[in-house]
This record gives structure tokens, C-alpha cells and sequence, in this order.
């Protein structure tokens, strides 16, 4: 008997007008792999959602069937499993091995047979530590992999992984693939939602892709599907293996520096660095996690004092002491996480917020222009909390722009971001650099590195 | 902003040892019956008592010092308002402060509020000093009978309490670049604040959300009665605790009713 069978599943969110997922056939039998593929709002997640039985009858409105073994999934529950994207908020406990063993109390395994079983799990993905070790102690990777142990202890036949690795630096996400193939048993049911897909391949045997609009689009082995389908989905933003990406090199030399920071230091954050942007030019910082590259994106963005060398922007010397206004007129700063940097309740607001501060004149042509050049003219009336990751982050970067400055500093921008996305930021960054920009992006992406750094700068361990 | 939340005691005290409920009953326990009364030597003698029996807690002096600077600076506080607004200016005056005339009513009236201040709360930050968390909510659940969705939920969304500092670091961070700030208006530093506030909370809702959303996943919602994994007992030891806290409760108020100094709170 099949485990997992949907027929003509749909779901809408309560609220919302469009199908976040709909009409969707698909039979998973036991103990297949399963890589689930589509462009970014393809319902991807809200299906996982479903199948773990997360989605409570009165948040939306739903379609067809869903069965696990025959099951409603909220009967179902038992036997399945989910990973999430964000490590903070799957962990429950303090310790290690209290957190594995959350599961199994909930569960109601007897006392006894908890520890065996948490140890059991916590061996299956390889961690490395003590039961005792805390929670808070162990890097993104390492807490993914035990949300991955916490799941697996009470031995699901189903295992959901909604992008495990989203929010991991490389390094991070190679240790939780890793621990995905090693804790798999042929028992399982495994059903994968992942952008990165070259290195997910590994660990599937299936693909299906959902259409956007609603449906199936594709089923099949990886071969198959990307043979038959390859050229469309990357044009869509899914990260097809082996499809070459654009790379921009600066067509004049760097002109005059921008900001100089000397022998800049903050206090347990980051060691003694001296670097300079100029524009004209694309500078990528890069350096394992804990060497401060974040925080020297801060400094040389005007937000944080040092602790001890300068940070210089001549004209008006260092940024840190400027009045906000002033400073995103010369120096803008992409954030990490966009929803940080959002202030008003509309997109188009946010993007008038800038120039209207300075005073300027024309606020209304720059918000269309920039509405228009970054495909957001569509959702200028949307609330910016309400939107995808592609579109948060273009309009972060958006904002940066909108007073013009003539240094962008982002950090990490390409996070998580599908290829259309990925692609369109390489070239807007390029041509604001070839426009005589200065960019300093922060990042652990390689292909952006290579696709757009004219300079690279290396940060060190922490020392 | 960093938040310690961890035990800062030698969890091997005699004391520190006790059940955690125990500890909590026994803090109420001691500490409520002498907030009824508003004279100065109940919570003198009751300080005197905490003090004695800190070591057994496990929890050093220098590091209690350290961990109650905000009570500290509170009791300056109440210190300076009473020297300066009491309104009850009886008893022979002692010096004078300016405009303001220093008595023996006034000093004993401030002592008295700043000796409850410390008497009350010292028990409690025993407690949490001595306590992780994780037992705490562990005995309420098995030895008082606390619903686990409460106890465990509460331990839940208390480890998420440190990592609000951070936000609320990039949160103002990304407000300047965003070219909002303040200057030195403090009206708008207030607004400020109140904008980033909110937005904190936006947060912290929606990782709440989540959180809540993975512990079900998880089965927390699944109605099975559930099973502990880390044992906690209430024993002997634990129920001489808290007979001892009240015992020596009395103990002190008797004393202070003999001594003809007992003003209680009400009446």
C-alpha cells in the first residue's frame, strides 16, 4: 500500500485569494525519496505543512484528500516528522538530550526506554556531543542536526525536510546532508524541499516539481525530469545542476576610496582589520563564521563605532557620527534579514521613505522607477512583512537604493534566494558598480563571489 | 545586553539540592507572612537568617552582591525619596538637609522599606540562582501537578529571552540605516523606542509562532498523557524545607510581636 497518496489536494489560506497550493495528484510509496521542486511560491511548504498535519482546519480552506497509510495527517501524526529552516525556533530545551527526548515524552515512551532511544538518535546523525551540552553552545549546522535527532528519535515513517539547510552557511549545510544520509533507513518515507538542489541529488531518488499555478508539473528521476525540463525551471529560479551562471567583471578600474577603515577593532567581535572601499568596484568579504564579517559590514556602513582604529568616509570623516538622514545619502546598507530594515506598512512607503526624509523632490518618480526596475511595481500597495524571500530581499535592497548612495554595503545578499532572483541582483549590482558605485557584500556564496567580486578579502579565524 | 540565565551556584550544596517546588515553597513560604508587616526589625532579622544560610545554597557572597545590583539601586532609590518626601516627619530630628529635616521617624520609616525591599526578594533570587530552569519546570509539572503545556511551554519561550537582545541590537541598527534616528529629541528618541519596541514584539510573536508550530509537530498537542524523562523527587528533605521556612517565619514575626514593634500592612 502506497504511504503517502493526494488527490486533487489544495489549500488557501485564510484570507488570501490565491491557492497557495492546488490540484495536486501524487503517490509516494513507502520508503521512496522524494525531492520536491518549484519556483518560489509554488507551495512547497504549505504542502509539507499538510502532510505533517500542521495546517488546523479553521487557518484556510482545503481541497481534495490527503492521506498518510490511508490516515487524515492530524491522525497520522505519530508517524511523521518535520525539519524546519530556522535551527532557534525547533529547539525546545536547554540540553541536547533533553531536547531529543522532548519528542518521546510527548510521545509517552516509557522513562526507561527514553535515554536509549535519545542516544540511539543523536548517533544516527553523527553529533558529536554530550547529552548534557547546551543548546545555545552549538553552531546553526549543529543545531539543525539535532532538530534532525529530536525527529528522528521517535523513529517516523515519514520524514519531512523543509530547506534544512536555508539558513546555514555551506559548511553548516554540508554537516546536515551529511547527517541526512547517514541517519537514512529504507523504512523511511523522505519528501525534501531544497534550493540547492546539485547537492541535495545525492540523498533522493524522485523529483516532482509543483506548478506554480496548480498541479504537477513533473515526476520522475532527477535525470528525466531534468532533461525533459531543465532549461524551463532554471529560467523559473530553481537551481537546476550544471546551468552556467553570468559573470560581471568591472569594465573600468577602481576610482577614488570610498570609506578606509584602519586597524578598525570591536571588542570580541573582530580583530584588527584595515580595508577600503572604492568605487567603481565590487569587494566581497569572506571568512568562515565568527571572523566579524558581519560586524565589519556594520562598521564600514556607518552603524557601529569602533572599539579601537578609525573608519574614515572623507568628505565628513567617520560615519558612525553622522545623523542617519545624512548617512543614506552616501553610504546604504542591506541587511542580512530584510524584515529588520522594514519600517512603514506598504511597499511603495518604504521605498519613499528615504528620499522624503532628505527633502528631496521628486519622491514619486524615484519610487516608480525603483518599483519598476526591481519587478516590485505590482506589490507596491502589499504589506513588506507579507511578501516571499525574493521579494523582501529586492525590496531591501530597494530601500538602499532609493537615496541614491554612492556606497552599498549587503550583507549576505543572496541568501537563500532562488536563481531568478540571484541572477537579477548580480546584474543590478553590476551595474551599479560599472555605474561608478562602490559595493562591499559580505557573503559565503562562491558563485556570487565569482560571478560579480572585481577584489576579494578574506577574513581569518577568530584569533 | 546579555541575559544569565543559568544557575551561578554550587549545585551541590546541601541546600541547592532540594527540589525546586521545595525551594519555591519554602521562599514563599518565609518571605510572604513578614511582608505584612511594615517595622524595620522583622525583615532585619529575617535578612540575618537568608544570610546565615546563603552557604548552604551553595551561592557566594560576591556573586550574590553581583547578581542584586538592580535591587541595590532600587533600595538607593526608595532611600533618597523617603529621606527627602516622607511625609511622616516624627521622632527627633537628627539633622537637617537643606530644606529637609531629617528625623529618627524618617530614617527608621526609609530602613524599613529598603530592609523589606532586600528580605523579600533575596529568597527568590536564591531560588533562581540555585535553580536551572529545566528542573524548575520538570518539578512543577511532576511534583505540583503543573499542566506541562504551561510549564514546558513557559521553559520554551524563556530560552528564546536572550536571543532579544541581539534583535533588539539589529533592529535600532537597522533603523539608522534605514536613516531614522533620534538625535537629541526626546521626543523622538521616545517614538523611536516605541517603533522598535513594537517591532521586537512583531518578532518575537512570530518566532513564538513558530516555535509553538515545531513543538506540536514535535507532538506536544497529541493528547497522550505524557512520559518524563528526567526524574524529579520530592522527599523528606524537601518537605523539612519548606516546614523550616514557615517554622522560622513565625519564629521571627513572634519576635517582633514581643518586642511591641509589629505594624501590619493593613489596619
Amino acid at each position: 500500500m502506497p504511504e503517502v497518496v493526494l488527490r486533487g489536494f489544495g489549500w488557501r489560506h485564510a484570507g488570501r485569494r490565491a491557492w497557495a497550493v492546488r490540484g495536486v495528484d501524487l503517490r509516494i510509496s513507502h520508503g521512496e525519496r522524494v525531492l520536491l521542486l518549484g519556483p518560489s511560491g509554488a507551495g512547497k511548504s504549505t504542502l509539507l505543512a499538510a502532510l505533517a498535519g500542521l495546517l488546523p482546519e479553521d487557518s484556510g480552506e482545503s481541497e481534495g484528500t490527503v492521506e498518510i497509510d490511508g490516515l487524515e495527517p492530524v491522525k497520522a501524526r505519530e508517524r511523521v516528522g518535520i525539519v524546519f529552516q530556522d535551527p532557534q525556533t525547533q529547539l525546545v530545551m536547554a540540553r541536547c538530550g533533553d531536547d531529543v527526548a522532548f519528542g518521546l515524552e510527548n510521545r509517552g515512551v516509557p522513562a526507561e526506554e527514553i535515554w536509549p532511544r535519545v542516544s540511539e538518535a543523536l548517533d544516527r546523525v553523527g553529533f558529536p556531543y554530550p547529552i548534557g551540552r547546551r543548546t545555545a553552545a552549538l553552531s546553526g549546522g549543529e543545531q539543525q542536526r539535532l532538530a534532525l535527532a529530536g525527529v528522528l528519535a521517535p523513529r517516523p515513517g515519514l520524514l519531512l525536510l523543509d530547506e534544512p539547510t536555508a539558513n546555514l552557511d555551506p559548511a553548516g549545510g554540508a554537516l546536515i546532508r551529511s547527517a541526512i544520509a547517514r541517519s537514512h533507513d529504507p523504512d523511511t518515507t523522505l519528501i525534501l524541499v531544497e534550493h540547492r538542489i546539485a547537492e541535495a541529488l545525492t540523498l533522493v531518488d524522485r523529483v516532482v516539481v509543483l506548478e506554480p499555478g496548480g498541479g504537477v508539473r513533473a515526476d520522475g528521476t532527477p535525470t528525466a525530469v531534468f532533461s525533459l525540463l531543465g532549461d524551463q525551471l532554471a529560467e523559473q529560479g530553481v537551481w537546476v545542476p550544471g546551468r552556467p551562471l553570468p559573470t560581471h567583471r568591472a569594465v573600468a578600474p577602481p576610482a577614488d576610496p570610498l570609506v578606509r577603515a584602519e586597524h578598525v577593532t570591536v571588542r570580541h567581535r573582530l580583530p584588527a582589520t584595515t580595508i577600503c572601499a572604492r568605487a567603481g568596484e565590487a569587494l566581497a568579504v569572506t571568512g568562515p563564521n565568527g571572523a566579524g564579517k558581519s560586524t565589519l559590514a556594520l562598521l564600514l556602513g556607518g552603524l557601529l563605532a569602533p572599539t579601537s582604529g578609525s573608519v574614515d568616509a572623507a568628505p565628513g570623516g567617520a560615519p558612525h557620527k553622522w545623523r542617519a538622514a545624512a548617512l543614506t545619502q552616501r553610504i546604504g546598507s542591506v541587511f542580512q534579514s530584510p524584515e529588520h530594515q522594514f519600517v512603514t506598512s506598504r511597499v511603495a512607503d518604504e521605498l519613499a521613505l528615504g528620499p522624503r526624509q532628505l527633502g528631496r523632490t521628486d519622491v514619486s518618480a524615484t519610487v516608480d522607477e525603483l518599483l519598476d526596475r526591481l519587478r516590485l511595481t505590482k506589490l507596491a500597495g502589499a504589506n513588506p512583512y507579507t511578501l516571499s524571500g525574493g521579494e523582501a530581499r529586492r525590496l531591501s535592497v530597494a530601500t538602499a537604493l532609493a537615496t541614491a548612495p554612492r556606497l552599498l554595503v549587503l550583507d549576505e545578499p543572496t541568501f537563500g534566494q532562488d536563481r531568478r532572483t540571484w541572477i537579477e541582483l548580480v546584474e543590478l549590482l553590476a551595474r551599479l558598480r560599472d555605474d561608478g558605485c562602490g559595493i562591499v557584500a559580505v557573503t559565503h556564496d562562491e558563485d556570487f563571489v565569482t560571478a560579480l567580486a572585481d577584489r576579494t578579502v578574506v577574513l581569518g579565524r577568530p584569533g | 545586553m546579555t541575559l544569565v540565565l543559568e544557575p551561578v551556584a554550587d549545585a551541590t550544596a546541601p541546600l541547592a539540592r532540594r527540589n525546586p517546588v521545595a525551594k519555591l515553597g519554602a521562599a514563599l513560604l518565609f518571605s510572604l507572612p513578614l511582608a505584612a508587616t511594615l517595622d524595620p526589625l522583622t525583615p532585619a532579622l529575617a535578612l540575618v537568617i537568608e544570610l546565615a544560610l546563603l552557604p548552604f545554597f551553595g551561592v557566594r557572597y560576591r556573586v550574590l552582591a553581583r547578581r542584586s545590583w538592580p535591587l541595590t539601586l532600587a533600595a538607593a532609590g526608595i532611600l533618597v525619596t523617603m529621606v527627602l518626601f516622607a511625609a511622616d516627619r516624627t521622632g527627633a530630628p537628627l539633622f537637617s538637609l537643606g530644606p529637609f529635616d531629617i528625623t529618627t521617624g524618617v530614617v527608621a520609616t526609609a530602613l524599613g522599606l529598603v530592609l523589606r525591599l532586600f528580605a523579600v526578594a533575596l529568597p527568590g533570587i536564591i531560588v533562581f540562582a540555585t535553580t536551572d530552569p529545566t528542573d524548575l519546570a520538570d518539578a512543577l509539572v511532576q511534583n505540583a501537578k503543573a499542566p506541562a503545556r504551561f510549564a514546558i511551554g513557559a521553559l520554551a519561550a524563556f530560552r528564546i529571552v536572550p536571543l532579544l537582545g541581539e534583535e533588539w541590537q539589529m533592529l535600532a541598527l537597522a533603523r539608522r540605516a534605514r536613516g531614522i534616528d533620534a538625535g537629541r529629541n526626546p521626543l523622538a528618541r521616545l517614538r523611536l523606542f516605541g517603533s522598535t519596541a513594537f517591532a521586537l514584539l512583531v518578532g518575537a510573536l512570530r518566532r513564538g509562532a513558530r516555535l509553538a508550530l515545531a513543538m506540536d509537530a514535535r507532538g506536544f498537542d497529541s493528547g497522550i498523557p505524557r512520559t518524563c524523562a528526567r526524574r524529579q523527587v520530592f522527599g523528606r528533605a524537601d518537605a523539612a524545607l519548606m516546614i523550616g521556612a514557615a517554622a522560622l517565619s513565625a519564629a521571627i514575626l513572634t519576635i517582633s510581636i514581643q518586642a511591641g514593634l509589629f505594624r501590619p500592612i493593613i489596619g
